[in-house]
């Protein structure tokens, strides 16, 4: 396993460093030069000298070799340096503002398995039936409805339902309180936007469920199973579903990092101050420290991810290890 | 001696499998896969308002009518207008050739440069390969709509610059999955044959290869227009894909229709159902064209 774990970190490494020189370029190929857009957002004149100091302050000036070990170094200190934007140092922007997407993320995650597994097995197990047809009408709806546009319709069902109910409509609240302090508040914050992420993340998840299920049943230790007289309860839950979970397991892992790309749009909708508002914020106001360093964020998010996943999949499964 | 003779038996069955035209393929096709040939439907129904939107748009979909403003659905205007008296089935017609001009570029560009890389990579193997596979897994390292806010954030907003932020993630996706198939045809020995008789790599790559990875190609390219759609939905949404006055569905979904959901929730109802309908329909087909070009798939 550690031979395993050895050969994976030293995968880990070249994506991330190549993931920072693409974001380290593609920063560097904005039109016009940082500087011209950072002094021009005052709409006043600048000389050329204003333009230097800024670029000795960026550390612009410099080689490129340098500049791009220098941006590696620093984000190794987790040094992001500060916004262009509103000027405070980057790494307080995102902290601030970590633990609502974190939340969020979380409870999706925690949704989209309780609603996938069994559901994703049932369907399997009922192949070709009405229940089947359902489940994979209701996956597929999933993957196709856009989350901001659920986020919308479930804002609009809310506002509804508790104007029809209760006499005055009700809206989850919009600031954050941290569930220790308050966890009724908290939740009542977090819960929809987590369903509006979590119905993508559990079809997706579905899908891969009954997939995985229909592979494991057609498999020869499951007709042994049937053929020593197991009852249908035992053959599903002990010996089905446990091999089935494998590749759901690694999909989880992987959603779980797409998840941020879901809060960018879903934070929009319930108007939360996470880190995918952040990003939006960042790009509308062309600040580019903020955004290579929220872009670097979530690369290094999803390849850790990926990271665990793998070891996780290599530990339940010895084959893919030894392979 | 005794000598016996075999008579070779071929049911029907073979003979329409093998040589059946491709009008009985269809059918076949459209009984077996009652989703499939609903979201063909759906795909087709999504393609034919984008090009006859001119003919069939009731109104002027950037006309302002401050005398109908957040009207009703009604006979005048069956969807109801926004809250700048728009008619949203004008704007929905519209916006369906936006999302076709936007999906099917991203997809078809996004797919072919994935093919070619693919199976290049795949052909040419050794250190080629090394490196493509290492560039691709830095670039799927980005989840496609975090790279297109990268490559909105660099060449602004726009159609144009919109399809190229949605194509550049698609390209190592689609590479990614060619690449395993042409792995295997790689090894078939009418490659070697073609080799042999000193044809050029292009050649080879093109005419011998390409044709043999279309199966997987094609399924990945349809799941991708369906991605695409939602992806420059999701950029028009948040302000920055699409720009105002061309009408796009996720446009219009901004602003006016979180603001008004109360008092006119049609403005934010239809343009969802419209991008719900139009990737559910491209979902569909791409599922049941994998079922179909995917034997091992089939029977499930």
């Amino acid at each position: 396993m550690y031979r395993y774990i050895f050969k994976r970190v030293l995968l880990v490494i070249p994506t991330l460093l190549g993931a920072a020189a693409l974001v380290f370029v593609l920063m560097r190929l904005v039109p016009g030069d940082v500087c011209v857009v950072r002094l021009g957002s005052s709409g006043g004149t600048f000389d050329p000298k204003a333009i230097a100091q800024c670029h000795a302050e960026l550390g612009i000036d410099r080689p490129v070799v340098i500049q791009f070990i220098d941006f590696v170094w620093a984000f190794l200190r987790l040094d992001f340096g500060t916004s262009m934007w509103s000027g405070a140092p980057v790494t307080t922007e995102i902290w601030a503002r970590l633990p609502i997407s974190l939340e969020i993320a979380i409870l999706a995650t925690v949704i989209a398995i309780a609603i996938a597994i069994p559901l994703g097995a049932l369907s399997a197990v009922k192949q070709n039936t009405w229940i089947d047809i359902l489940v994979r009408v209701f996956a597929v709806g999933g993957i196709a409805t856009p989350s901001f546009w659920l986020g919308i319709v479930s804002l609009l069902i809310v506002l509804n339902f508790t104007s029809a109910v209760f006499g005055t409509p009700w809206m989850p609240p919009i600031e954050y309180v941290p569930i220790w302090q308050d966890p009724i508040r908290n939740l009542a914050m977090a819960f929809l936007p987590a369903v509006t992420v979590g119905y993508r993340y559990a079809a997706v998840s579905m899908r891969m469920t009954r997939s995985a299920m229909l592979e494991v049943m057609q498999e020869d230790y499951i007709r042994t199973a049937r053929a020593k007289g197991l009852i249908n309860k035992l053959i599903i839950n002990r010996h089905a579903l446990k091999n089935a979970l494998l590749p759901v397991v690694t999909l989880i892992g992987i959603e779980f990092a797409f998840l941020i790309g879901g809060l960018v749009v879903t934070e929009q909708v319930f108007n939360l101050n996470g880190v995918g508002r952040l990003f939006v914020q960042a790009v509308q106001n062309q600040d580019y420290t903020l955004s290579q360093a929220l872009v670097m964020l979530t690369v290094t998010v999803f390849v850790v991810c990926n990271f665990f996943v793998d070891l996780l999949y290599a530990w339940l499964d010895p084959r893919i290890r030894f392979s | 001696m005794v000598t016996t003779t075999r008579t070779l038996e071929i049911s029907p069955d073979d003979v329409v499998v093998s040589r059946a035209p491709w009008t009985r393929r269809l059918l076949a096709f459209f009984r077996r896969e009652s989703l499939g040939t609903f979201g063909l439907v759906l795909m087709l129904a999504m393609t034919a308002t984008g090009l006859s939107a001119e003919l069939i748009a009731p109104y002027n979909p950037t006309a302002n009518d401050f005398g109908a403003m957040m009207d009703a659905p009604s006979w005048a205007h069956p969807l109801g207008t926004d809250q700048f008296g728009r008619d949203l089935l004008s704007r929905i017609i519209y916006g369906a050739r936006t999302a076709l001009i936007v999906g099917l570029s991203s997809a078809l560009v996004g797919g072919v440069v994935g093919l070619i890389l693919g199976v290049g990579s795949a052909y040419f193997g050794g250190r080629t390969d090394l490196i493509l596979q290492r560039v691709f897994d830095v670039l799927m390292a980005f989840p496609l709509i975090i790279m297109a806010l990268a490559v909105v954030a660099i060449f602004g907003t726009g159609v144009q610059n919109v399809i190229i932020a949605i194509t550049i993630p698609l390209i190592p996706r689609c590479a990614r999955v060619v690449r395993a198939s042409a792995l295997a045809i790689r090894e078939v020995p009418y490659v070697d044959a073609a080799r042999a008789l000193g044809y050029g790599h292009t050649r080879i790559i093109l005419f011998h290869m390409v044709p043999n990875v279309m199966a997987p190609f094609l399924i990945m390219v349809t799941a991708f227009v369906g991605q695409a759609v939602l992806a420059e939905a999701s950029l028009s949404y948040l302000g920055l894909g699409v720009q105002e006055p061309v009408p796009a569905w996720g446009l219009m979904l901004q602003g006016g229709a979180e603001e008004y959901a109360a008092t006119a929730p049609w403005i934010a109802i239809f343009p969802g159902v419209a991008i719900v309908l139009s990737v559910l329909g491209v979902n569909l087909f791409g599922d049941a064209l994998r079922d179909t070009l995917d034997p091992k798939l089939r029977h499930r």
